[in-house]
């Protein structure tokens, strides 16, 4: 870490100990990369980073597609789907989803979504591609443990996608495949091959996991340009390497308690079984506690959560600031909520688990710490609201994905306060309120974050611009689709309807809401349907769309000082050094709205506060 | 034929949307909008987001209002009415801060839309502010951690002494009800021991479940605390009773509990409500697998003098099932005579069972 400035403008060849060993005028001279070099298995983070994107797009996709089948059933329960058997064969009977198949759509719609779209495509495709051009480095610590990584998340995709075409059915515990419910085929037929390679893609899921966490974290800490101090670091960057120290330290439990979840189901060991009648058959295990696994599997759960949102939080709070032409508000604070929030992450998972029959003094210990997370969380709110007052703001695409993530985490956010009240989850655990707190707060929230990225770092990626007006009609279209789903859902919640619930109509007490379920039904399959819009601007700008400027959004950090495309290297001379942090926007004084990070102090005497003076 | 008429349509509508988009795009490049770095999108932008803004907040006001009825499930236990309030008031408070925020949030957006000539403000930090808004949520919290936790200690502490006990299995996919009988106490039950019939795995040679019966719906009496003892045979399952605000896990080999005290008898609910058929239900909110969905079961609430009554009247499991009592005796009887050690499987369950009764 430099802590002087040099004070000529140019920094000869970046600095040694930080430079990751390739030469680049060299480079360029001699490499000519073939298609399977440059495309599959690449070693560059870029392309990389667009790998883990477009995979998590299919995988959105897919998992879209799921939740729209599942609310046709929930929608109209009295309808017959034959006109579905086409695509789902045998899991229609007699014009009728099968309910072990309804459960198992539920079970992988949940899985894709938070593990293969939200944290291997927001993560997997942003840390990848922005840490190195944030902090200016070549490329990643271990180009070849990052090819690594994408790899063994591709081969963990492509067991995960084979699972659902089994003749059993794919899992269908629920995607927090609680034992003995996932232990035992007998008890569900899900849980015969398709947990099997639920259980062996989600270890070589974390091993990606694994392999890129590390990376991004040695990378962060070794590869920082001159001058690129930690307190001059973007947020987006902070966030990016607190999620993966989350991640380092939570997936290993998850780890863990699948290949126990394997010894169980495998090798007749009883760590999560005991006393089980089932089948017509007393099973021999005894002494297994399934609440063991629930809390092995929310010591990596709720981190989890955390892991899918603040790569989001860290790329919204820079489209803020960069398009309110402000700087963020409270730099520090923001990082300091950041380190708070994945602090405190790590010590609220049993509030998953104020009813499982849990000691009642933990649950009031749980409830203590959840409720104090709230704070730091509050604090980025207001903080984000702050940097939008009195700005300048330029309503780009991610600009209005980015106030959309806003406004849906509060909305999300504020019910966790409700949930993470014992005395209240008694009555809303496992209800619809819970369905929607979290598909407002974690899934909407961190979808909303991931196309603001997807648009703002579009032009760096591509070297075109996406249309900015399918982009509009894409963001009105979601954000009012997703209030038009999930606010309604919470009225469902209060109620008590149960989730994972193939029909309510077997209840009295659950026999209200029939139009509400069907009007949330439409509602999310016309926003899920207006999603191709997207799907169609992404690949149509990758060819066709208006070709880019350098810096395009008149931002500050160091990626937009790279060429329009950056290539192999990302720097064609020398890595720039870094002078200022990544925030002065509209600094009194100063000729331009923005002063790029690569400024020194020197040049912009006109507009130094106080403290810089002795910079210059 | 229907279907080729349908793909038409779709494929001719998405050759409209793609030549409109040409156009769009055509017409943007003529008129020069494409390269204004700020256009009059901006502004439009600007207005929908307090249209969104006004829009959506009457839509949400009007349909919350319209489904409020629908949303609060009649209460008829004692802490239920305790917790709703709570419920309530957090969403009050709650709704306080949504509303203040995404007020906030959509007019900034709308007051300081770009305009030429002028600059946003160069506001990095404050320190003051900032501590404030970090004591405002801390404290509000604090209150909402002490209410909360007040309320779940009292909920989860030991139940009264004078409890009616019964006890609630909930097996693949229904539920099953035991009651101790007159001695108040219930048996021993092992799992080994269950068959088609004896579904709980009534261990007779235990003297406290001879006069154990099963029932087929659930009978409390209003009014006297009810201590649920809550067992799993198979995998888990959630006891759930949305009316008295009660839910708690059925674990296999970990026996729980939830005690709460029914406030209105059946009768008054139905009076209550106008619903002639009103029951109060029994839900599973655990996956538990394909009939997950359908783990219903009534639970009645009576008179105490009529609970009584019913209570009263009840058979015995024992008696029902003689040819099961009389396989224990002789049971017992051989092992008497061979060995005199207990069954080793009834030995490893009983401590279990005995550290559940509190």
């Amino acid at each position: 870490m430099a802590a002087n400035f040099p004070t000529q403008e140019q920094v000869q060849g970046g600095i040694g100990a930080t430079e990751p060993g390739h030469d680049h005028a060299h480079h360029d001279e001699h490499h000519e990369q073939s298609f399977l070099q440059k495309y599959v298995f690449s070693t560059d983070h870029k392309v990389i980073a667009k790998q883990f994107l477009i995979s998590g797009i299919i995988w959105a996709v897919i998992g879209g597609t799921l939740s729209s089948l599942f609310r046709l059933q929930l929608g109209w329960p009295e309808a017959t789907l034959e006109w579905l058997t086409p695509f789902l064969g045998k899991w229609i009977e007699a014009g009728k989803l099968n309910p072990e198949f309804y459960l198992a759509l539920v079970t992988m719609h949940g899985t894709i979504m938070v593990f293969f779209v939200l944290t291997a495509g927001l993560s997997g495709t942003f840390s990848n591609f922005l840490i190195p051009l944030q902090i200016g480095a070549r490329d990643m610590a271990s180009g070849f443990m990052n090819m690594l990584s994408y790899w063994f998340f591709f081969v963990s995709s492509v067991i995960m996608f084979a699972s659902l075409f089994i003749e059993t059915g794919p899992a269908a515990a629920g995607w927090t495949i609680y034992p003995p419910l996932s232990a035992l085929p007998q008890a569900i037929s899900g849980s015969g091959a398709g947990q099997t390679l639920w259980l062996v893609s989600m270890a070589l899921f974390i091993v990606s996991q694994l392999l890129g966490g590390v990376n991004y974290i040695t990378t962060v800490i070794n590869l920082r340009t001159q001058g690129m101090s930690m307190s001059k670091l973007p947020l987006t960057i902070w966030a990016f390497f607190l999620t993966a120290i989350l991640g380092l330290l939570a997936f290993p439990v998850l780890f863990s308690a699948a290949l126990l979840l394997i010894f169980d189901r495998s090798f007749g060991t009883s760590f999560f079984l005991s006393d089980i009648y089932i089948a017509g058959q007393a099973l021999p295990n005894t002494g297994g506690s399934p609440i063991l696994f629930q809390h092995l599997f929310w010591f990596l759960g709720h981190p989890e959560v955390y892991i899918v949102i603040m790569p989001a939080m860290g790329m919204v709070s820079e489209i803020l600031a960069t398009n309110a032409r402000k700087p963020i508000f409270g730099y520090r604070a923001m990082i300091g909520s950041l380190l708070g929030i994945s602090l405190l992450s790590f010590i609220v998972w049993a509030h998953h688990m104020f009813v499982t029959g849990m000691n009642p003094f933990l649950g009031s210990v749980f409830m203590f710490l959840t409720l104090i997370i709230a704070v730091p969380s509050a604090v980025k709110v207001f903080n984000w609201l702050a940097t939008l007052w009195r700005g300048n703001i330029r309503f780009t695409t991610a600009m209005l994905f980015s106030i959309g993530f806003v406004s849906l985490f509060i909305a999300g956010g504020l019910t966790g306060i409700v949930l993470g009240n014992a005395a209240l989850d008694i009555q809303l655990h496992n209800t619809y309120f819970v369905v929607a707190h979290f598909h407002l707060v974690m899934g909407s929230s961190a979808f909303f974050g991931l196309w603001a990225g997807v648009y703002h770092w579009f032009p760096k990626m591509f070297g075109r611009m996406m249309d900015e007006k399918l982009g509009y009609i894409h963001f009105w279209l979601t954000f009012i689709g997703v209030y038009l789903v999930f606010l309604p859902m919470h009225y469902v919640g209060i109620a008590g309807f149960p989730r994972r619930y193939y029909a309510w109509t077997g209840f009295d007490t659950f026999s209200q809401f029939a139009d509400l379920n069907k009007f949330i039904s439409v509602a999310a399959i016309v926003a899920f349907i207006g999603q191709f819009i997207f799907i169609f601007n992404f690949f149509y700008s990758i060819w066709r769309g208006r070709r880019a400027t350098e810096n395009p959004w008149n931002s500050t950090t160091l990626e937009w000082t790279t060429p329009v495309i950056p290539g192999h290297g990302n720097w064609p001379g020398d890595i720039p050094a870094v002078h200022r942090w990544p925030y002065d926007y509209s600094k009194p004084g100063a000729e331009e709205d923005f002063i790029p990070q690569t400024v020194p102090y020197s040049q912009t005497q006109s507009s130094n506060l106080p403290y810089e003076k002795e910079m210059e | 034929m229907t279907t080729l008429s349908i793909v038409l349509v779709l494929a001719l509508l998405l050759v409209v949307f793609g030549l409109l988009f040409r156009l769009q795009i055509l017409t943007s490049i003529f008129s020069g909008s494409s390269n204004r770095e700020v256009g009059v999108s901006n502004r439009v932008n600007a207005i929908l987001c307090m249209v969104f803004l006004i829009g959506g907040g009457a839509w949400f006001a009007w349909s919350f209002i319209e489904n409020f009825d629908k949303m609060n499930p009649p209460i008829a236990s004692v802490h239920g009415l305790a917790t709703d309030k709570m419920f309530w008031v957090s969403m009050a408070i709650l709704g306080v801060a949504f509303v203040l925020t995404q007020v906030l949030l959509f007019w900034y957006s709308y007051r300081y839309q770009h305009k030429e000539n002028r600059r946003a403000f160069f506001f990095p930090h404050n320190n003051k502010i900032e501590v404030i808004w970090t004591l405002i949520p801390a404290i509000v919290m604090a209150a909402l951690v002490f209410a909360g936790w007040k309320e779940w200690t009292r909920i989860t502490g030991p139940a009264p002494k004078d409890a009616v006990v019964l006890e609630i299995m909930g097996k693949q996919f229904n539920w099953l009800v035991r009651y101790p009988g007159r001695d108040q106490k219930l048996g021993v039950v092992n799992y080994r021991l269950i068959d088609a019939v004896n579904e709980f795995g009534f261990d007779l040679s235990d003297q406290n479940g001879i006069d154990d019966f099963t029932a087929g719906e659930i009978h409390v009496p209003k009014g006297h605390p009810v201590l649920l003892r809550i067992r799993s045979r198979d995998v888990l399952h959630s006891v759930y009773m949305p009316n008295f605000r009660v839910q708690m896990y059925a674990v296999p080999g970990m026996p729980t509990k939830f005690w709460f005290t029914p406030t209105k008898t059946t009768d008054e609910m139905r009076a209550q409500t106008g619903n002639p058929n009103f029951n109060y239900e029994l839900a599973c909110n655990q996956i538990c697998g394909r009939g997950h969905f359908a783990m219903k079961m009534s639970i009645i609430v009576d008179e105490p003098d009529d609970y009584v009554n019913w209570f009263a009247q009840q058979k015995s499991f024992s008696d029902q099932n003689p040819e099961v009592l009389a396989s224990f005796k002789q049971k017992s009887e051989k092992l008497v005579n061979k060995a005199p050690a207990v069954p080793a499987a009834a030995a490893v369950v009983t401590p279990a069972a005995a550290k559940a009764s509190l």
